[in-house]
């Protein structure tokens, strides 16, 4: 930093201060607030330069997470919820177009070499924290995004079937990882409790793939299931699983297993004393 | 003042619980079903642990060690009741009580007993 630092952010702020309205009324004719009318778009810009004022009051211009930058936060959120969709395919809108006005405004002022480029430096920086700032927001909405949708799918893709009284069902499809099956886990335990089920077929013949996490999983899950006085079937094992279980010398232990899910419905249903008889043709 | 309850129904123990359950309680229970089952020679003991949301390791070996010992005295002892979380946490812990009787409820572990049920 050279010794014209602190004259020259003084300058800064006051540039900011007395050129308060032309720096609204170029900002408002940008891109950013092309989606507002007249009106909004000077209060929103007003919003905006008070925040960068702020933060070059603070000398905070490259910290994101400074309080100049929060205002600018919630003027961006709405502004970014209006032009959802925008040709770049962005929801947030690119805030770099502010720095052409504001630096214009900054040279014109009849200033020494140094002060022009410090202040020019700084608000370049600020406007550029400015934009991290956007990208932030935007990355964590999208964050946000992702994970309602894995809760969605979830609680999409463990459904937990009553098949006879006291019999419950849950068929696993798909790929399953450590969060989908510890989600079909509880759901299941829990219904076992709701229900008063003394059987639980887990199905897993729409199941491609099965690693020792998973196994260990379906293992604890029975395990449970009998803590609580119920019992546990597993059905549908591929041929291919299997061998890959017996390679990896994965044991299901004492769970009792049956090739399909008939099997081990009627296995449920011998287990709650039923018996399956031939009733003759039905006219 | 335990927080168990022992009741005789018939030639059966059902033992209740309200609220925690401390380490203490749990060995005075023992102490107290061991000296009850072998004194009126009854045949079975139901745990019915539907009262409690919260089963240590402690209160599990307590548990399976009190099943041992109403064995030892020809009485068998079924857990009633157990709910999904402490089932699932118990695994998580590797207390799996392979020797333990289980029954959904109080019902089931009645007729468990009176080898009428599907065991």
């Amino acid at each position: 930093m050279t010794e014209a630092t602190y004259p020259a952010r003084h300058q800064l702020i006051e540039f900011l201060e007395t050129h308060k309205e032309e720096i609204e009324n170029e900002w408002a004719e940008t891109p950013v607030f092309a989606s507002r009318d007249r009106e909004t778009a000077k209060e929103e810009a007003a919003a905006l330069l008070t925040g960068l004022q702020r933060v070059v009051q603070d000398g905070a211009e490259e910290d994101s997470s400074a309080e100049g930058f929060t205002t600018a936060r919630t003027v961006l959120g709405t502004l970014a919820a209006r032009s959802a969709g925008g040709p770049s395919g962005s929801t947030l809108p690119d805030v770099s177009v502010l720095k052409e006005p504001v630096l214009r405004l900054w040279k014109q002022q009849d200033l020494s070499d140094d002060v022009t480029h410090y202040g020019a430096m700084v608000l370049a920086t600020a406007i550029s924290t400015l934009r991290h700032v956007l990208l932030e927001m935007e990355l964590s909405l999208g964050a946000d995004t992702i994970l309602a949708q894995q809760e969605q799918l979830a609680e999409l893709s463990t459904p937990v079937v009553k098949i006879w009284e006291g019999v419950l069902a849950i068929p696993l499809i798909g790929t399953l990882d450590s969060m989908r099956s510890q989600t079909a886990t509880e759901s299941l335990l829990e219904e076992i409790a709701k229900q008063q089920a003394k059987v639980a077929i887990l199905d897993i013949t729409g199941v491609t793939a099965v690693d020792t996490l998973v196994a260990q999983h379906l293992l604890k899950t029975a395990m449970a299931a009998r803590l609580m006085g119920a019992e546990c079937v597993i059905s549908g094992i591929r041929p291919q699983i299997a061998q890959t279980m017996v390679q990896l010398g994965i044991s299901l232990g004492e769970v009792v297993t049956r090739s399909s899910f008939a099997d081990a419905f009627a296995y449920a249903l011998r287990k709650l004393g039923f018996e399956v008889v031939h009733a003759g043709e039905v006219r | 003042m335990t927080s168990a309850s022992i009741i005789k129904l018939s030639d059966v123990f059902l033992v209740t619980f309200q609220g925690e359950l401390s380490d203490r309680d749990a060995l005075t229970l023992r102490e107290d079903l061991a000296k009850r089952v072998s004194g009126t020679g009854a045949c079975g003991v139901l745990i019915d642990v539907s009262g409690l949301e919260l089963v240590d390791s402690f209160l599990a070996r307590t548990l399976h060690e009190l099943a041992e010992v109403c064995a030892l005295l020809a009485a068998r002892t079924v857990v009633v009741g157990m709910r999904p979380e402490v089932a699932f946490a118990l695994v998580e812990l590797g207390l799996t009580l392979p020797d333990l009787e289980t029954a959904l409820n109080v019902d089931e572990g009645l007729s468990l007993l009176d080898g009428t049920g599907p065991r």
